[in-house]
């Protein structure tokens, strides 16, 4: 499957023989497991372990919360209050799916800037990035929709306020809002369509995973050089790479065990610190919440979201342009949307042939103003809409754009990198040394 | 984020220490120190059991706690009746029954009545829907440190009125210095001495307050030291594993990284 050379399996019992001649799903998860991975694999390479487990950590807790789970206005409320109180253990697992869900999007948050850093998004690794944003879009409406479940005040305002986004589609967004809800506004018809999809998306998900993972299996993993592993021969592949398992298996499960340590400290002593209060009181549609805020994930894209007022001066430009079908709202749409989009596009912005950051001297900088500037915007989605957050989200707003729209294209033209090392082993080997033992370590013991 | 970002950082150190901090910027709701705060919190039954009285004597003339079945103010972790005492305060609510179409004396599997005063909000999960503490710069740092302050909120809240009462709309408000707005509908519900406690605890408001504050934080996390526990065993036994893994990881990448092990021990 891989396009590095290794090791392929070569059953050796009959019974093995007897299966892999029929379905060599032995070859598969052989290679799968062996697969050539850099050598020099850093600390934030452990996210996709992290993603792995959560989606199986969610599927997992979530059918178990089905079985005691009502979708119905008048009893969706009081059956999360049944499985707090009569379920057994039933305590454990909400709050296991609730902070799980913050797990999740810490994890995808972590992978997706490591991949920015080290220019992982970059050829011939432009799939493998478009399908890790599907996911990463996926999570998103799976996590929303799995938000307006209990059922609380937030899902009920935070499920009107979102849906109410597609209302400011020109000419059909209406009819689009309308489609999403079920009817007319947020009801017991938007719950059971909300509840259903919650249950199917993660199976999308997990389908979409196995094509991540595929498509980086193809091309190799990238690795915080970004220089590719030597592909002429096994010999050579070894030098730059080891297999998977049991090196890369066993150091993130080591990191897994420590991040699902610090978890369960959350879950056991803390479990409502990154939820909201509100949604402790049941949806009441008369009653609406001082400040609605989404869910902590959301809110540098809502902060996007609010950023174009009425009053800024694009918005006006756009509306005066078109005729007033840009209004002020739509605007805001587009500019959430598009906040992402361009995340998306970045193999085609990034004009610079150096993949990794590390070489990069100017984009170093600008990157790391990137994560302080989604740390602001988290911050700013979650303040009340006045001054001065308003400017600052602006401001904000402008740079996270700036940043894939124009430093990233301009940097590849301007930017003078520093040397590269000329394989992975030299920059292993300057880390760590030379093996005394040299590459024969590296065969996969069995 | 950034919330999360403390949080990784100093979660080990900082759990223990909630509740210490003195209560600042946000003066109005004041950080009372609740036994059941911090990871080695625990209900104290007694005060539980105090706060039990106290709602039925006060609180339940109006509101209600429809979600809270009557029969766990037995169960462990909680006020801890025993069976008899639970069944005889189960006779003293009524509850209405839908196969009877009628109300009936209600017994310890049915929960407790819902609010009688369509204005007075349940308060089954109140302690957990109200956040106390909320920066600095709404960055919820403080809820880190002092826990999302619902108990010690509803605790202010009762002893917070200032005796102001004004007319608006048609309804009387009164003056609260814990209340969002500073002028809440409800009336002040204790006034000192409202009960008489058997153990002859204070029946001063301020302690009253946290009495019943205490047992709210119950009914809304009635479960919270079944979930401490299954923490401590979680991190535990988490750690342990991360321990061996860890060993084991540096045992297997060790002639892998060969003089990298001589470099990193200078």
């Amino acid at each position: 499957m891989s396009g590095i050379p290794h090791d392929h399996y070569e059953p050796k019992s009959n019974s093995a023989k007897w299966i892999e001649s029929r379905l060599p799903v032995l070859g598969l998860l052989y290679d799968t497991l062996m697969i050539p991975t850099p050598k020099n694999l850093n600390w934030m390479w452990i996210w996709g372990i992290v993603l792995t487990f959560c989606l199986a950590l969610q599927i997992v807790t979530g059918i178990v919360l089905v079985m005691h789970y009502t979708p119905n206005v008048d009893l969706a409320f009081a059956s999360i209050e049944h499985i707090m109180r009569n379920v057994n253990g039933g305590h454990m697992i909400r709050y296991l799916h609730m902070n799980g869900a913050s797990l999740f999007f810490i994890a995808v948050y972590a992978h997706i800037f490591r991949g920015l850093y080290y220019g992982s998004y970059k050829a011939p690794r432009e799939i493998t990035w478009i399908i890790g944003m599907l996911i990463y879009l996926l999570m998103m409406a799976t996590a929303f929709m799995g938000y307006v479940l209990p059922w609380g005040q937030m899902s009920f305002w935070g499920a009107t306020v979102i849906t109410g986004l597609f209302g400011a589609i020109p000419f059909v967004g209406e009819t689009i809002q309308t489609w999403l809800l079920g009817g007319p506004a947020v009801g017991n018809y938007t719950l059971t369509r909300f509840f259903s999809l919650h249950y199917l998306l993660p199976f999308v998900i997990a389908g979409l995973v196995i094509v991540h993972i595929w498509a980086f299996h193809t091309t190799g993993n990238n690795n915080p050089t970004g220089v590719d592993v030597r592909r002429g021969s096994k010999a050579e592949a070894e030098k730059d790479a080891l297999p998977f398992w049991p090196y890369f298996v066993i150091k993130d499960l080591f990191a897994l065990a420590l991040i699902l340590a610090v978890f369960f400290a959350v879950v056991g002593f803390m479990p409502n610190y990154l939820g909201h209060p509100d949604n402790y009181m049941e949806a009441d549609p008369l009653v609406t919440p001082a400040h609605i805020v989404p869910e902590w994930y959301f809110l540098p894209f809502y902060a996007i979201l609010r950023a174009f007022t009425s009053e800024v001066w694009v918005v006006i430009i756009a509306n005066w342009i078109t005729g007033g079908i840009v209004t002020a709202k739509f605007f805001g749409v587009l500019a959430m949307f598009g906040a992402i989009l361009v995340l998306a596009l970045a193999p085609w912005l990034d004009t610079s042939t150096v993949r990794s950051g590390r070489y990069r001297p100017m984009f170093k900088w600008w990157f790391w103003l990137l994560v302080v500037d989604f740390f602001v915007l988290m911050w700013l989605g979650a303040m009340p809409a006045e001054e001065p957050y308003a400017t600052f989200s602006l401001i904000a707003t402008a740079y996270w754009f700036g940043y894939f729209l124009v430093i990233l294209p301009l940097l590849g033209v301007i930017e003078k990198p520093l040397p590269q090392p000329a394989t992975i082993e030299d920059d292993f080997n300057a880390h760590y040394g030379q093996s005394d033992a040299g590459s024969a370590q590296t065969t996969p013991a069995e | 984020m950034i919330r999360k970002l403390t949080l990784s950082a100093l979660t080990a150190l900082a759990l223990s220490a909630s509740g210490a901090q003195a209560a600042e910027g946000e003066s109005y709701v004041k950080d009372y120190a609740f036994s059941f705060e911090g990871p080695f919190g625990a209900y104290d039954q007694m005060q539980l059991q105090r706060g039990l009285q106290v709602y039925t004597e006060v609180c339940s003339a109006c509101h209600g706690l429809q979600y809270v079945p009557i029969r766990t103010l037995a169960d462990e972790g909680g006020p801890g009746l025993p069976e008899d005492q639970v069944r005889a305060y189960a006779e003293f609510w009524e509850v209405w029954d839908d196969e009877l179409r009628d109300y009936r004396t209600a017994a310890p599997a049915d929960n407790f009545p819902a609010s009688s005063m369509q204005t007075a909000p349940d308060l089954s999960l109140m302690a957990k829907a109200r956040a106390g503490f909320h920066g600095p710069y709404g960055l919820g740092i403080n809820q880190f440190f002092k826990g999302m302050g619902g108990a010690e909120y509803i605790a202010s809240l009762l002893a917070g009125y200032t005796g102001e009462e004004k007319e608006e709309a048609g309804s009387i408000l009164y003056e609260n210095t814990a209340f969002p707005g500073g002028w809440i509908s409800m009336a002040p519900p204790l006034h000192g001495g409202d009960v008489e406690y058997a153990d002859g605890s204070s029946t001063e408001v301020e302690a009253v307050a946290q009495d019943v504050a205490a047992f709210l934080m119950w009914t809304a996390e009635p479960q919270m030291m079944a979930r401490k526990h299954a923490g401590f065993v979680g991190v535990l036994f988490l750690g342990l594993l991360t321990v061996l893994l860890y060993l084991t990881n540096k045992k297997i990448w060790a002639p892998v990284k060969g003089r990298g092990k001589a470099h990193a021990a200078e």
